[in-house]
């Protein structure tokens, strides 16, 4: 399962007041949501207008620190980003992101992708490639129980799914 | 090999004998608690396909965010939640003004050491101050669990956190918590359990405790536990006839690391702008202009943090550029605080009381900031516009801290009090 996109940089520690501001969380709208992605990060306000659909989101430890609010995975998926690569994610947000099915890898070596390098990226393998900068960078990407939960498009269509073979 | 706590609830949880760090396992859950969120989860809920919840009596839902609602959309989803616990049964509800949840459920004697619990709000980690597993999932994750009672969780490896130290006048265990993130970093227990142990831990009261855990997610902890001493037994008994069944660690535990702190020089401790571990010793930003000041939260708004603030502003007047806004963390707090006359002291001082919730806290309503303004809190967060405007500075602090600010307008140093 490859996608394909351009990459966004982001820095350490981006919370999740910065990828969906407190402000909008009474927002339930995928799309709406999706128009205040990232709104917070400083330098980034009008990331949501400038996204195209299978861009990529790149970031540095601890992306999605703060609160539970999936409306912070929900958002980003909603801005028409195919995947986020950190090097590492908060704890809460990784599993927010599988069960809403937005998907996501670890990568160690984000600093060798730069903003609007052209990426494909392996969701199955983790492997990552820069077209830009013509390098193979190693991702690790999620357990299988994971993969068959974001594949399934999150836990909500894998639940209905188990409930339907029972 | 000897277990730690989290081992030892998880693998009870899952119905095995043993679990090791790095296994996922399939965990039933003993409690699930959701609070305005609630609306979000019960609409996910109804997207399954599950016609009742697996079960109603260990379901509690509180409503504090945004609280009374401050918005039309915000009373929707109050009333929406209303609308569904009746459907499906659920007694455990506690409407708008009994508190934040994470004050309300030990308040009323859902948390007992052992326990493993799961809720919608990452602060949950807040009842590891019971000797509790408990941490915070999103709304998702939450309906499957209403519907299935059960979640996969990946049993974490455990680190080793012992405080040793009498504390110094005027430092508290907000002190502690802050200097501890400063020095591990916010994702320096990012996936880990956190087993508390020594001197000043074994001091602290049940509510210094629940500073503790609860702060301790802001290092990314999935729980933060305190083993359950008498202190926590005494608490836990006044408030329900159930069974309390202890959990502790073996003495060969395997810890992914031990860290050692030795807070008995330890300074007042303030978070600066915008990250929870960008920590420094109060006299490195005393001085600083204050435009508001935030005492209480699900954090530091028990009664014995009232009471060191009551101490502090009794027969004083806050700074008059200085909006002080006081959040009891729950009505029996509330209530004790009027007793006790601290609440008496908060408005004679100049600062104005808004009920129990999370309001100023997450920016929502009651107090929030405009650009260019400064706060000091005693809240969790000072995440960018975390309290209103993306362009206002946030400052975490212990009550006392706070209370000293307020007075002087400007951000101090609480030991000044004598």
């Amino acid at each position: 399962m490859n996608v394909k996109g351009k990459a966004w940089v982001f820095g350490d520690d981006i919370d999740t007041d910065q990828i969906f501001p407190g402000a909008y969380l009474t927002l339930t709208d995928v799309e709406e949501m999706g128009k205040h992605a990232m709104e917070g990060v400083p330098g980034r306000e009008d990331f949501a207008k400038k996204v195209a659909k299978g861009d990529i989101i790149v970031a540095g430890k601890n992306f999605g620190c703060g609160s539970s609010r999936e409306q912070a995975p929900i958002a980003i998926k909603g801005s028409g980003v195919s995947v986020v690569v950190a090097k590492s994610f908060a704890r809460i947000f990784y599993r927010n992101a599988v069960n809403i099915g937005l998907p996501i890898i670890e990568c160690k070596e984000v600093e060798k992708i730069h903003d609007g390098d052209t990426l494909e990226i392996d969701l199955v393998t983790g492997d990552i490639k820069n077209e830009t900068r013509n390098l193979r960078l190693k991702g690790t990407p999620v357990t299988s129980l994971e993969f068959e939960i974001m594949e399934a498009g999150g836990l909500i269509p894998y639940l209905k799914h188990k409930e339907s073979m029972r | 090999m000897g277990e730690t706590i989290a081992e030892k609830i998880l693998a009870r949880a899952a119905g095995k004998k043993k679990v090791d760090a790095g296994d996922i396992v399939d965990a039933s859950v003993d409690l699930a608690m959701s609070h305005d969120n609630a609306a979000l989860v019960s609409k996910v809920f109804k997207e399954i396909g599950v016609s009742r919840v697996w079960d109603p009596s260990r379901i509690v839902i509180v409503l504090d965010h945004r609280v009374p609602a401050n918005t039309i959309k915000a009373a929707e989803a109050h009333k929406s939640i209303r609308e569904f616990v009746g459907e499906q049964g659920i007694k455990h509800f506690y409407d708008v003004g009994v508190g934040i949840c994470h004050q309300v459920l030990p308040e009323k004697g859902f948390v007992r050491p052992g326990m493993l619990v799961v809720g919608t709000d990452s602060h949950t980690t807040t009842y590891g101050a019971f000797g509790v597993f408990s941490t915070g999932i999103g709304a998702t994750e939450m309906a499957g669990v209403w519907a299935t009672g059960k979640l996969w969780l990946k049993v974490p490896e455990t680190f080793r956190m012992i405080v040793n130290g009498k504390l110094p006048y005027m430092v508290a265990a907000k002190d502690v918590i802050l200097h501890i993130i400063g020095e591990i970093g916010a994702d320096g227990a990012n996936y880990k359990a956190i087993e508390f142990y020594g001197e000043t831990i074994d001091d602290f009261s049940v509510a210094s405790r629940m500073t503790v855990s609860n702060q301790a997610m802001e290092a990314g902890a999935k729980a933060a536990i305190v083993p359950p001493d008498e202190k926590t037994i005494g608490y836990v008994k006044e408030r329900t006839s159930k069974e309390v069944k202890s959990v502790f660690a073996d003495e060969d535990a395997e810890y992914e690391k031990t860290f050692e702190f030795d807070v008995s020089d330890l300074e007042p401790q303030i978070a600066c702008p915008h990250t929870v571990d960008n920590v420094k010793p109060v006299g490195e930003v005393e001085g600083l202009h204050i435009d508001q000041a935030v005492l209480g939260s699900c954090t530091n708004g028990r009664v014995e943090d009232l009471a060191v603030a009551a101490g502090i502003l009794k027969g004083k007047k806050v700074a008059e550029h200085v909006r002080m806004i006081v959040v009891p963390a729950s009505r029996e707090v509330y209530m004790d605080a009027v007793k006790k006359g601290y609440i008496q002291v908060f408005l004679e001082a100049g600062a104005t009381i808004v009920n129990p919730g999370c309001g100023p806290c997450l920016g929502a309503h009651q107090g929030v900031l405009a650009a260019g303004e400064r706060a000091i809190t005693s809240t969790n967060r000072n995440f960018k516009g975390r309290m209103g405007s993306t362009e206002a500075e946030v400052y975490l602090a212990s009550p006392a801290t706070v209370a000293v600010s307020a007075l002087k307008g400007e951000i101090a140093d609480p030991r000044e009090v004598k």
